[in-house]
């Protein structure tokens, strides 16, 4: 612990901090551009200088170790000056458009010139003028208003791993650009929005919406993929004008991925705001009361076992325990199920079907063998983690199939399921790696249980880990990347109809040997209609309303509280930020109004009894069985990892234009091939 | 000095010829294993060489991948220095040094000549393509000042009817003799003085 002294008050850092976050800890804030916890120290921008005694010449506190015994000074007369002169050559070069600029507002060199600028200029001469860079669909650029801070450079080369930012020219004249005003090929590019201190790069979907204190803002958790990002919503009346990171270190940081960020125009575009009924094969506005009644009619005509239900990928918990209660006790049919495909799921363990080493544990891990799986698109912050952990330890990576780019190198070993059985049989050298490795880190993909040899995948490998002790207490070195964030939900609901691991109400779903099948949500089924009379209950226009008898307007997720489990099996709640529009109502109202009006019965009273109970079902149905070793039959096939359509990964994304575009400009770079 | 222009027309491929490869090799091996990154610089010289005296985009990209250094990187130090060139220059490229000792003893004339005899602007070829001209700064004679780099020789002591002859000289093709327009050699003193104490007021 080292001793400092910051404007008389005592304080004690551990060592290897810097003077800036020891003056912090003292609880003295310290102005600063280029300065950023989790990126490098540039010591650039030059606002954060301090006095230090015996220091001739103010420091730059961002860039300067502390040490012991050292006596700062952060509020005499020499630091303002010193702060003034450099905030005065910072704006000789600024535009004064802020009236005009989209950071307007929470432009961190607006504030700190409400401290250190000076009210008019000495600076005569023609402001620089930049030209304006390209960056791809999300990020408009304005670099004239650039103060050459150097963040974004940062982010992408040592957070994001795409070495496409740089900084061309020098001295006044430089410029911040992609290669050749190339777009930036990262799912994280839209960090640099928010890392960007001034108005130079700004939300190109964003521009010119609303200014930030007229939004409503609201804390709550991203539903694109099963991570679970920490997200802050910000609406203005009913739109979801944006949304921004939210710090939670033990999952997603800072960061987000650019589907989490600007999906959020899909949720204004392709959306049952009214329930409708199809007629000779066209769709017609209707009341809700005709439409349930029409329900209600078919449901009493049908035999409960030919009802089925398939739950979405974006739904909450809740609606999950409620569609689940409404099938139990209300029609009284299994044929419930939560996967749209068929994926082998043992749900004896929890352990069998979640992260286990969660998120940041992966940084501890030695070894990590990628099966199946793609997880630059599959959980991008998870990748993020997972580079993170390489930079830090050069872990070793492995991955069965070729990813293409992953920001990291790994080893790229046969991708076969012979693979798997000569590792399991020690006949593979990774086999003794694994042996070896002290934390190692198997993560399965959703690809690798879809195959025919899933179940001998999955069990063979968590027996041969249990046998090595590498299943244990303390490490858990099986895992499991979930893509959809109400996959743990679902499993951990029980909202799976299996027998002999096969997904049967899928197989008779797809065999048509039901009358009725209610989507809620569900948007992923493929198969071939027959006579089935369907009911979509939704949020969006998409495939699964597309194919349904009756469509019931539901809420999206940004407009209904609701629990989501991240794939390392951590509950988080999303709050309510705008609400259903139209006569739409929330997903568990829908279910229970059609449960009175089957049985005259409500299911619940209200929201918190239906809480309360999910929760003494979740209590009470905590699965730790240490199930035996299961039979599986081996087939010798590929390991593929399934292409993953990033930008189009669910209704949301699929609605909303800046993910159109974003997929088209990927696919141009693909089609062109203009790399290299 | 503002951002160096890019040339609009490039060539589409760029490799080392096999002098230059070897040259190359020898330049890496200089360097650490692991950190042959640090020879970016002597291969982005290289490839100006020979290139006739440019670099274009496609030895950038031929740079990076040798080394195995993004192409951003590749391009902020091709930028960033001003000894190499990104557009096509002439034969004879003149760089004529305007900083203050130079300028106080007439580098703008010699910039006026270069105006009206070469190119209007800095960075264009001469009407016949064979030579251009740019602004520089400090080359470091002052003590001959003012003065002009042409290609890798320096031209010393000039005013504006010798810098015309130079001119002129280059303009016919013909390679003008490099040194002191003064007749001094190197930087000695002028007039035969070996001490400062020999003359008052020196």
């Amino acid at each position: 612990m080292l001793k400092l002294k910051v404007n008389d008050t005592d304080v004690e850092i551990e060592e290897g901090l810097t003077v800036l976050q020891a003056c912090e800890k003292a609880g003295f804030e310290i102005p600063r551009f280029c300065y950023h916890e989790k990126l490098s120290i540039a010591g650039n921008c030059r606002m954060c200088l301090v006095e230090m005694e015996k220091s001739p010449k103010p420091i730059a506190s961002c860039a300067m170790p502390a040490t012991d015994g050292m006596i700062i000074k952060t509020n005499t007369p020499l630091v303002e000056k010193a702060r003034k002169g450099v905030m005065e050559f910072l704006l000789a070069n600024h535009p004064l458009d802020c009236p005009v600029c989209d950071q307007g507002g929470e432009c961190d060199l607006q504030d700190q010139s409400m401290f250190y600028g000076i009210d008019k200029s000495r600076f005569r001469e023609n402001k620089r003028h930049v030209p304006d860079k390209y960056m791809g669909p999300l990020i408009k650029t304005q670099m004239t208003r650039c103060i050459h801070c150097t963040r974004c450079i940062r982010f992408a080369t040592e957070i994001a791993g795409v070495t496409e930012l740089g900084a061309i020219g020098r001295g006044e004249n430089m410029e911040i650009t992609t290669y050749l005003e190339k777009s930036m090929e990262s799912e994280l590019s839209g960090n640099v929005i928010d890392l960007c201190p001034v108005g130079a790069l700004t939300s190109k979907p964003y521009v010119f919406e609303a200014r930030p204190w007229e939004l409503k803002k609201t804390e709550t958790i991203d539903v694109m993929d099963a991570v679970g990002s920490n997200i802050r919503v910000d609406t203005y009346g009913w739109e979801v004008k944006r949304i921004l990171p939210r710090i939670n270190e033990d999952i997603n940081d800072e960061w987000i991925s650019d589907k989490t960020r600007y999906s959020c125009d899909g949720l204004k575009n392709q959306r049952i705001d009214t329930p409708y009924i199809k007629e000779n094969g066209k769709f017609k506005k209707t009341t809700w009361q005709i439409a349930y009644q029409k329900i209600v009619e078919k449901i009493k005509q049908t035999e409960p076992d030919k009802i089925a239900g398939l739950t979405g990928d974006l739904t909450n918990m809740e609606t999950l325990y409620a569609v689940k209660e409404f099938f139990n006790t209300t029609i009284k049919s299994k044929n419930l199920d939560s996967r749209s495909d068929f994926y082998y799921i043992n749900n004896e363990n929890r352990q069998n079907y979640i992260f286990n080493v969660s998120i940041n544990g992966i940084e501890d891990s030695d070894l990590i063998v990628l099966i199946g799986t793609n997880p630059r698109y599959e959980a991008t912050i998870l990748n993020l983690k997972i580079r993170q952990a390489y930079l830090k330890n050069k872990t070793e990576i492995y991955s069965l199939s070729n990813l293409g780019d992953l920001t990291y190198p790994y080893e790229i070993i046969s991708g076969n399921t012979e693979t798997i059985k000569n590792i399991i049989e020690n006949k593979n050298d990774l086999s003794n790696k694994i042996i070896n490795a002290k934390k190692p880190l198997i993560i399965l993909g959703q690809s690798v249980l879809k195959i025919k040899s899933g179940k001998y995948v999955f069990e063979e490998l968590k027996n041969f880990l249990t046998n090595k002790n590498k299943i244990n207490k303390e490490w858990n070195s099986l895992n499991i990347i979930s893509n959809n964030a109400s996959t743990v939900g679902s499993y951990d609901l029980n909202i799976i109809n299996s027998n002999n691991e096969k997904n049967i109400t899928l197989e008779r779903i797809k065999n048509n040997e039901f009358e009725i099948l209610f989507l809620f949500g569900q948007d992923d089924l493929k198969f071939n209609k027959n006579n089935e009379f369907i009911i979509y209950i939704g949020s969006h226009g998409d495939k699964g309303a597309e194919m349904a008898d009756v469509i019931l307007p539901g809420a999206a997720y940004t407009e209904q509280d609701g629990y989501y489990t991240n794939l390392e099996g951590r509950i988080q709640k999303a709050y309510q930020a705008s609400y259903p529009p139209g006569e739409s109502k929330e997903d568990w109202v829908i279910v229970n109004e059609l449960s009175n009006l089957l049985k005259r019965k409500k299911l619940y009273k209200n929201k918190s009894e239906l809480i309360d109970l999910m929760f003494n079902y979740l209590k009470n149905n905590i699965k730790n069985n240490d199930s035996n070793y299961l039979e599986s039959i081996f087939f010798n096939e590929k390991i593929s990892v399934e292409d993953i359509d990033y930008y189009y990964s669910n209704v949301v994304s699929r609605s909303s234009r800046t993910m159109s575009e974003c997929r088209n400009q990927k696919m141009k770079i693909q089609v062109t091939g203009t790399e290299g | 000095m503002s951002i160096k222009k890019i040339s609009k027309e490039q060539p589409k491929i760029f490799e080392f010829n096999s002098k230059n490869l070897e040259i190359s090799k020898k330049i890496i091996e200089n360097y650490p294993k692991g950190k042959q990154q640090s020879a970016v610089m002597a291969l982005l010289y290289l490839a100006q060489r020979q290139n006739d005296n440019w670099i274009p985009l496609a030895a950038i990209k031929y740079v990076g991948k040798f080394l195995n250094i993004p192409y951003i990187k590749v391009y902020e130090i091709a930028t960033f220095y001003s000894m190499y060139n990104l557009a096509p220059v002439g034969k004879y490229f003149l760089q004529v040094c305007t900083t203050t000792p130079c300028m106080i003893r007439g580098a703008y004339d010699l910039v006026e000549i270069c105006k009206n005899k070469i190119s209007k602007n800095q960075g264009e070829l001469s009407k016949d393509g064979i030579c251009s001209w740019t602004e520089v700064e400090c080359l470091g004679a002052c003590v001959n000042a003012p003065m002009t780099q042409i290609n890798d020789d320096y031209y010393e002591d000039l005013d504006k009817e010798k810098f015309e002859k130079i001119i002129d000289q280059i303009l016919n093709n013909k390679k003008p003799k490099p040194g002191s327009y003064r007749g001094r050699k190197n930087s000695e003193p002028e007039n035969g003085r070996k001490t400062l104490t020999e003359f008052k007021n020196a």
